[in-house]
């Protein structure tokens, strides 16, 4: 896409137009907290990948009583729980199961919540008026009153909690981005992409989502850690992922009651849960101000 | 600059420089104004979007922004005392009670939960030194809003009930209260249509002859300065680049080329010129201000001479136009 | 002169209330010739806005017939629609909220190129938009800018860049210059000029100034409360000014010459309410020469010679 061309005064001037990933990752890779968001994030994704390399998955199901309650140490490098399982080797496997309910039930959250609060606050009127409402019903029931009914109502299994997390992560989603659109709606570049024959769909996804995206990210990180605990919660009920299947949320509970003798056995889990929400956090900030051409680079 | 005759100058700025420090550097916003005003007058200030009007106006009042807004350098006199030296308690007593300002747009300066009744009845009493009985006060409110054309039955309702002109007419109340000595009215007609501008301008010409009260006017429109005033200080980037009578600055054989760019920039009602005469460029960015004249980049007339240190101060009598062009004529 | 863009009884009014209607645009006769500007002038609420936006097709109109060209576009096919639409084009008051601040000027002069599959290549496109850039009088250096880092002068040329882009014949222009500084202002209204005169554009210039009007319009239409009250030639209008609305409006703009307050004619009153006007002259409750035939009957513009027509009881001759 480079040209090079003449100028009036002689001087060869370089024509170019820069890509957009580009120029949002030169203004990413400035942000140094952002990196640090970033790298934590990529060590937690990394560990999702290779869990079967870094430790096998039968460590982290069968029970081992003789080296129950261990604290660190050369063999197990996070001390063993009170089944003397690896605590690391559930850590590294129960990275998949936390990281698929948070992440997923914020993102799908996200997408399907995102999309009916961008057309209820574009197109307004009736449609509007019925999102809303029904969304406001979804809201009127605890999160985890819904999640145990649906629960109760289609069999305890990873997939129906992540689909009931889901569905009450979408009324959020919706009164966010509505919103944020309601405030770009009105402007006259909206009013100008109409008047040069650009569908609805586009402008949508062209110029209204793009300039509500910031508080859509702040939603999305600050949520996903509190996720991976509610996941926990559901664990804890009884409901959703069962014994010994390895998740942090699960370890968390199971560790509880040797809080005092073992601290390591909530240490690690809860530091990898923190570890991960911070990522996220900081990686969202910097994203959202990386997309924002407004801030200097 | 000398005061001329009897009249007595109620207001001295004197070399006022106003900075902003920002993330992005310093922003020289108002760099070395030098202009007085007599009672009973009104000093037009005119200029383009950033050339300096509202910081001047806000030291003066010294309502800068209290992070980033600094006066290093510069006096205003008020009445024989800087009010730079002046403590904040002072500067409260004055504000309102001596000094007043009319805001830009009506629409946000008016508190729309109160109404406008008890938002001019807020400023006396605030400002109630002679301890009047609040009936006194209310009996002021009454006076002070026919005194702005608006029946004072209606002083119970609230700013919405108000069109902007009827608006802008409560906020001169407003400004009015305390029976000020200068008011400072900042865009006063900015918002508002040609013909309510044209009742708005009528009504505060009135009342400042009623009253007697000194006025600073704040504006980018050279007819509402034709209009009003009776000495005008032409801005640009932060400097007063022309200062005289209005009768110098409209119809005066000498001008700086940034005045007469900015005549000519303005299509005219009367002559039947085809195309504009825009001046070239933009203005300077206040961060980083050109050497020598700030308007060289842009000036017709620019010489070796104007890139480099101040341009030459022609005066004559209270007139000024700082300008390399009149040198010779020493 | 062939006329390009012509309205007939335009009307919109918007419903505000079960039984309130906002006459936004009353039976307004918009006739515009080819290459020429028909300049509308009014103060706020008077419509003119949303004229603008009736004649465009991005509001739908309540009554009225709209022709382009020659065609009834009421009659159009939606293919045929987007065709016309390519047409005609609009630049708004404010540079600052027209230019989606997250897309770089390549990304907002693209828009319309890409909405409409104008170029397949990447390399002619870049070198179009670069060629209206030019045309505009944008340096080259401004492509990857962000509308943040332009000054209002830049943004409005990016504007103007962005209606050329799909050749159009026709552009309404909202206050374009309303929100510039003076000598921006002349910057922009020359550019609007020249454009004109070297592609043969016409267009519909919207403003409250009735200097810029002057200046740069053939015709003039003065608007207040959805009625078209005066309609001339641009200097027709400015030397013999009819309705009492406009000589009050000509008065009322400050000149730049020193005159304090003396023979300035101050217009009494303000605009009254567009919700379900009563019958009569519009006008009339701030009208000096207001009698009570005003305010019973209607008046229709009356031609009175020299292309000029006025809506009036004082030149009603029926």
């Amino acid at each position: 896409m480079n040209k090079t061309t003449g100028s009036a005064n002689g001087v060869k001037v370089v024509r170019k137009k820069k890509s957009r990933f580009r120029e949002i990752w030169g203004r990413f890779k400035k942000n140094k907290s952002a990196i640090v968001g970033l790298v934590l994030f990529s060590i937690v994704l990394l560990m999702v990948i290779f869990a079967d390399v870094l430790a096998p998955y039968s460590a982290t199901i069968e029970p081992n009583i003789p080296v129950r309650l261990q604290g660190p140490s050369a063999e197990h490098i996070m001390g063993t729980d009170s089944f003397g399982r690896d605590i690391f080797a559930r850590l590294v496997h129960g990275s998949r199961n936390s990281l698929l309910v948070g992440i997923g039930a914020v993102f799908i959250g996200m997408v399907i919540g995102g999309t009916l609060g961008a057309v209820s606050g574009y197109y307004g009127g009736k449609i509007d008026n019925i999102i809303v409402r029904i969304t406001d019903m979804i809201m009127c029931i605890p999160m985890m009153l819904l999640v145990l009914t649906l629960v109760a109502a289609l069999g305890s299994s990873l997939m129906n909690v992540l689909l009931a997390m889901m569905i009450s992560n979408i009324p959020g989603y919706t009164r966010v981005v509505r919103s944020a659109v309601l405030t770009v709606v009105d402007q006259d570049y909206i009013e100008a992409a109409h008047s040069c024959g650009t569908p609805n769909r586009w402008v949508i996804f062209k110029h209204i989502i793009p300039n509500a995206i910031g508080p859509i990210i702040v939603q999305t990180t600050m949520s996903i850690g509190s996720m991976i605990l509610n996941a926990a919660a559901i664990s804890f009920l009884g409901m959703g992922i069962q014994p010994p299947t390895p998740e942090w949320g699960a370890m968390l509970n199971e560790a509880r009651n040797f809080m005092i003798q073992c601290p390591y056995m909530v240490f690690f889990p809860g530091a990898a849960i923190g570890i991960t929400a911070l990522g996220l956090n900081l990686m969202g900030d910097g994203l959202r101000d990386a997309l924002d051409p407004k801030l200097k680079d | 600059m000398n005061n001329t005759g009897t009249e007595q100058a109620i207001l001295e700025v004197r070399g006022l420089h106003t900075i902003y420090q920002t993330d992005d550097g310093v922003v020289k916003a108002v760099n070395g104004v030098d202009f007085s005003i007599n009672e009973r007058e009104t000093v037009g200030l005119v200029g383009e979007t950033g050339a300096g009007k509202t910081t001047l106006a806000l030291s003066i009042m010294r309502l800068l922004p209290e992070r980033t807004g600094r006066i290093p350098e510069g006096e205003i006199i008020y009445k024989g005392e800087n009010l730079l030296k002046a403590d904040k308690e002072y500067m409260r007593r004055i504000r309102g009670a001596n000094i007043s300002m009319i805001f830009q747009d009506p629409m946000n300066a008016l508190n729309p939960i109160m109404s406008v009744g008890d938002q001019i009845l807020e400023s006396l009493v605030i400002h109630n030194e002679e301890k009047r009985s609040g009936e006194e006060l209310n009996k002021r409110v009454d006076e002070l809003l026919e005194l702005v054309g608006i029946s004072a039955g209606r002083k119970h309702e609230y700013p919405h009930q108000f069109s902007g002109g009827m608006k802008q007419r409560i906020v001169i109340a407003i400004a009015l209260a305390c029976n000020p000595k200068l008011i400072i009215a900042d865009e006063p007609t900015t918002a508002l249509d040609v013909t309510i501008q044209a009742q708005v301008l009528a009504l505060i010409n009135d009342l400042q002859q009623k009253l007697g009260t000194s006025m600073i006017m704040i504006t980018h429109d050279l007819g509402i300065v034709g209009k009003t005033c009776d000495k005008v200080a032409i801005m640009y980037a932060g400097e007063i680049i022309e200062f005289g009578t209005a009768e110098d600055v409209f119809n005066g054989e000498k001008h700086h080329p940034y005045t007469v760019g900015l005549f000519g920039a303005i299509p005219s009602l009367t002559s039947e010129a085809k195309r504009l005469k825009p001046i070239d460029g933009l203005m300077p960015d206040p961060t980083a201000l050109p050497e020598g004249c700030k308007f060289h980049p842009r000036c017709p007339h620019c010489t070796e001479e104007c890139k480099t240190g101040e341009p030459y101060l022609y005066q004559k009598g209270e007139a000024y136009i700082k300008c390399n062009l009149f040198r010779e004529e020493k | 002169m062939d006329t390009l863009v012509k309205g007939d009884k335009l009307r919109k009014y918007f419903q505000v209330g079960p039984k309130s209607l906002l006459h936004a645009v009353d039976d307004v006769d918009v006739d515009i010739p080819r290459g020429t500007t028909l300049g509308v002038v009014g103060e706020s609420g008077c419509g003119k806005s949303t004229l603008a936006r009736v004649v465009l097709g991005l509001i739908p109109k309540t009554g009225g017939k709209l022709y382009f060209d020659g065609r009834d576009l009421d009659t159009l096919n939606k293919k045929e629609k987007a065709e016309y639409r390519r047409q005609m084009q609009i630049i708004f008051q404010d540079p600052y909220s027209s230019l989606d601040p997250r897309m770089s000027v390549y990304e907002s002069i693209a828009e319309p190129l890409d909405m409409n599959h104008i170029f397949s290549k990447k390399a002619e496109k870049l070198d179009y938009i670069m060629e209206l850039m030019e045309r505009v009088g944008l340096a080259e250096r401004f492509v990857n800018a962000y509308p943040h880092e332009m000054d209002g002068g830049r943004r409005q040329r990016v504007c103007i860049a962005r209606a050329l882009a799909l050749n159009p014949k026709f552009i309404v222009c909202d206050e374009p210059v309303s929100a510039l500084d003076v000598s921006i202002q002349a910057q922009i209204l020359n550019l609007l000029m020249d454009m004109q005169d070297s592609m043969g554009l016409t267009y519909m210039f919207i403003t409250h100034d009735m200097s810029v009007v002057k200046h740069i319009s053939t015709e003039i239409m003065v608007m207040y409360l959805g009625q078209c009250v005066e309609r001339a030639p641009s200097k027709e209008l400015f030397e013999n000014p009819l309705h009492p609305y406009t000589q009050a409006l000509l008065s009322a703009v400050p000149k730049p010459v020193i005159n304090r307050m003396s023979n300035t004619e101050i217009l009494r009153g303000e605009v009254s309410n567009p919700i379900n006007p009563p019958v009569g002259c519009r006008f009339a409750p701030r009208c000096k020469h207001c009698t009570a035939e005003c305010t019973q009957k209607n008046f229709e513009l009356v031609d009175q010679g020299s292309r000029h027509s006025v809506a009036c009881r004082l030149f009603d001759q029926a």
